[in-house]
């Protein structure tokens, strides 16, 4: 296929590897943080590890938008979609995101309620056009490359007069997720975590423009190369970083100049302006509260707004016991490293949204690259059973 | 029909006529709609028998019997429709064994408000489907439920099929060292049916691949009597179903990605949609594992038939206690090609 076949390449791969393992020191390790689950995904679907030196190793980040939604905001959604006159409508990845007490849209859809998988906010609108009596609410989720379509659906509900439409809010942003992860303890203090460099996202980068991330290359003087989502951009991209990281240099490099200006889609950017604004802070699974991170629509478009129109209170929920997402999706531990993962946790049964949707660096474990773990193991090593066996012994000691 | 008073006075009303819940009520309404619908589309003597059962002479030697309920949405789809599919589908599983198929039967679950026409039109579909691959539909069921608990037309259809003598073709039968070979290109059903499906609906050239395989098997048989497995990739795709067989068969496979033929147009639906063409489902493809000495002759007599121009040797069967179904990708590395989880469901960025 015409402008996708050229940047997977099997011979352009060939010589970008040789390049890469002629230019990286054997002396040192480099660790290479993906902050997208876009690039993760593209890392494990062409087996880009295998085409990489043994000391240059990929840290999965925590850019996959469903990944990092708390669960306290998806039990606000299944409650939204159980109201009888909703139909809560979203994008596909978040259907089977794993909320509190182990339900999610999936399942409250099985119970009754009206959830409907959309492709884009205009899907939304026309669902809200033809059921005219009930009210529609989109769940809109994503990082800056999902805002935009968000801004206009609900600039069009207004110029049509819907109104039983509404949206649900959770829009993030990348670069205070990054920040925060580099201001981490782990990574910036005790230096448990060393992150030597970062793949800059590259839809999120077209909107927003490869400016943004001029602060923390110098601030913490780590490079940061804009990278496309094709595997050759990948590859490409890595040799970028490895080179400023052998001159010790620490910039903001644009790989994905197809796509990606400095400065971003002006038109795209004024749109959300328009609509939205930021919120104080806001809860990411596995960074915790992250100060400016999040999106709110604006008070001129409060009726658009769905934590305006229906009750939606503030839902405090933890993980599973035992699942690392929150870890994971820093960077500071694998999947491999956590005792659910392909025990209890698998993608038909996830315990934690970074097995969910295949940009989650669990999932992606799971599903592409089972065969490099040394050994699957065999038993799970949390028995909930024998867990609740003694909790059980416990209570009954007391009574 | 020699009598002089007509059965049934007033003809059907299929133009603007609708199921209602007396066509499936035992009476005259319906023995009206089996008798001016499907008696007359699907036609054969042993049907017009007019019994609740077919009784036929079977040649000696092993029987088939397979089953396959038909709950496709949208009805009608590019390359064909529910009706052609209920016999494909069947005609499929019946010929996977190696057998010849050699009659059908149907099972109508109808819901109240189901426009005639649009039956007529499955009805048709199906007797075309059926008198083209030479298995009728010799027996039927008709069930009409009410508005609200069906989708419009629910088909099971059944199939018995005959093995010739000294075939052994089963799913735990692959064996190390064994090809791996399909014969066309993947993910032609489900990309057609997706760009048809009310919410989704993209502009494309693909049709379904819904075909009748059986006579592509029969050849496949004839040249090489010892094939080891076969299995038509469908919901799930070639990748769930190649997981399945290295399960059963307790083997590995190891596959090369640029071999598997894919339609330039499926890699470009599935591009849009953030699907994966491997696990997007066929209805006229299978997949064959035989001994890597009869590969050759395999493809040569998969090539030489219509519905395997496209035929391919994909990837060997290799030892492997977890039975992973391993890829070389085209653009030089490697990764496992796992099970299907769920729905495949498409991706947000």
């Amino acid at each position: 296929m015409k402008y996708v076949d050229e940047f997977r390449r099997h011979d352009l791969a060939q010589t970008l590897s040789a390049a890469i393992h002629a230019e990286v020191d054997p002396h040192r390790q480099y660790n290479l943080m993906e902050f997208c689950g876009g690039h993760t995904h593209a890392i494990f679907r062409y087996g880009v590890q295998d085409l990489m030196p043994e000391n240059v190793e990929f840290v999965h980040g925590p850019g996959c938008p469903v990944c990092v939604l708390p669960i306290g905001r998806i039990d606000n959604a299944i409650q939204l979609a159980l109201d009888k006159n909703v139909i809560l409508c979203t994008y596909g990845d978040m259907l089977r995101v794993p909320a509190s007490k182990r339900r999610s849209l999936l399942k409250v859809k099985a119970e009754g309620a009206d959830v409907r998988m959309v492709y884009s906010t205009l899907d939304a609108l026309k669902i809200a056009t033809d059921n005219p009596q009930r009210e529609v609410v989109f769940f809109a989720i994503g990082f800056e490359t999902t805002t935009p379509p968000t801004a206009v659906a609900i600039k069009q509900a207004q110029t049509e007069g819907l109104n039983n439409f509404s949206v649900f809010c959770n829009h993030v942003l990348t670069p205070a997720a990054i920040q925060n992860i580099l201001e981490s303890p782990q990574v910036r203090e005790m230096g448990s975590v060393s992150i030597d460099g970062f793949f800059g996202p590259s839809h999120v980068s077209s909107i927003i423009g490869s400016q943004p991330y001029e602060f923390f290359a110098e601030e913490f003087q780590k490079p940061v190369v804009i990278a496309g989502f094709e595997p050759l951009d990948v590859m490409q991209s890595a040799l970028m970083l490895i080179r400023q990281l052998n001159e010790g240099r620490h910039e903001v490099e644009n790989e994905y100049t197809r796509v990606v200006s400095r400065q971003g889609n002006l038109k795209a950017q004024a749109l959300v302006a328009d609509v939205m604004e930021l919120r104080r802070s806001f809860e990411w699974r596995g960074l915790g509260l992250v100060p400016y991170s999040g999106l709110q629509i604006k008070n001129s478009y409060a009726e658009f707004d769905a934590e305006k129109r229906f009750a939606v209170p503030a839902v405090q929920a933890s993980d599973v016991k035992g699942c690392e997402c929150p870890r994971i999706l820093r960077g500071v531990r694998k999947p491999t490293d956590c005792k659910l993962f392909g025990t209890v946790c698998t993608p038909e049964n996830p315990m934690g949204s970074c097995m969910v949707s295949s940009e989650g660096a669990c999932a992606a474990y799971w599903s592409y690259g089972r065969f490099r773990q040394p050994e699957v193991k065999p038993e799970p090593e949390i028995d909930f059973e024998i867990e609740l066996e003694a909790v059980k012994a416990e209570l009954d000691s007391v009574v | 029909m020699s009598r002089a008073v007509k059965r049934f006075p007033m003809r059907l009303k299929i133009r603007d006529g609708r199921i209602d819940m007396s066509h499936g009520s035992g009476g005259r309404a319906m023995a009206q709609l089996i008798e001016e619908l499907f008696f007359k589309h699907l036609d054969n003597a042993l049907l017009r028998q007019a019994n609740d059962q077919a009784a036929f002479d079977v040649p000696a030697g092993r029987m088939v019997m397979s089953t396959d309920g038909h709950v496709i949405s949208p009805l009608f789809f590019p390359g064909g429709d529910i009706g052609s599919l209920s016999v494909h589908g069947t005609i499929n599983d019946v010929a996977m064994s190696g057998a010849q198929p050699l009659y059908l039967s149907a099972g109508f679950i109808l819901e109240e408000g189901f426009p005639l026409a649009d039956l007529e039109r499955i009805v048709i579909s199906m007797g075309k489907a059926a008198k083209d691959a030479g298995v009728p539909v010799v027996t039927g069921d008709t069930k009409v439920v009410e508005k609200g608990k069906g989708d419009g037309v629910f088909i099971t259809t059944t199939g018995v099929g005959v093995m010739p003598t000294g075939v052994i073709i089963s799913g735990d039968l692959a064996r190390p060292g064994d090809a791996i070979l399909v014969n066309g290109s993947m993910g032609d059903h489900g990309v057609a049916i997706m760009s048809s499906r009310e919410n989704l609906q993209f502009e494309t050239t693909i049709e379904s691949d819904s075909a009748a395989l059986h006579t592509l098997v029969a050849d496949m048989v004839a040249a090489v009597p010892g094939i080891h497995c076969l299995r038509d990739p469908t919901r799930g795709g070639l990748a769930t179903t190649l997981n399945e067989l290295a399960q059963q068969s307790g083997v590995g496979m190891n596959l090369n990605e640029t071999a598997i033929p894919i339609h330039p147009a499926v890699t470009a639906a599935c591009e849009l949609l953030g699907l994966d063409p491997l696990y997007v489902a066929n209805e006229g493809k299978l997949i064959c594992i035989c001994a890597q000495q009869d590969a050759q002759r395999i493809l040569e007599v998969m090539q030489a038939h219509p519905l395997g121009k496209q035929a391919a040797i994909i990837g060997e069967v290799v030892e492997d206690a977890h039975s992973f179904v391993q890829m070389e990708t085209g653009f030089g590395g490697s990764r496992v090609v796992d099970w299907l989880a769920g729905e495949q469901l498409p991706r947000i960025c």
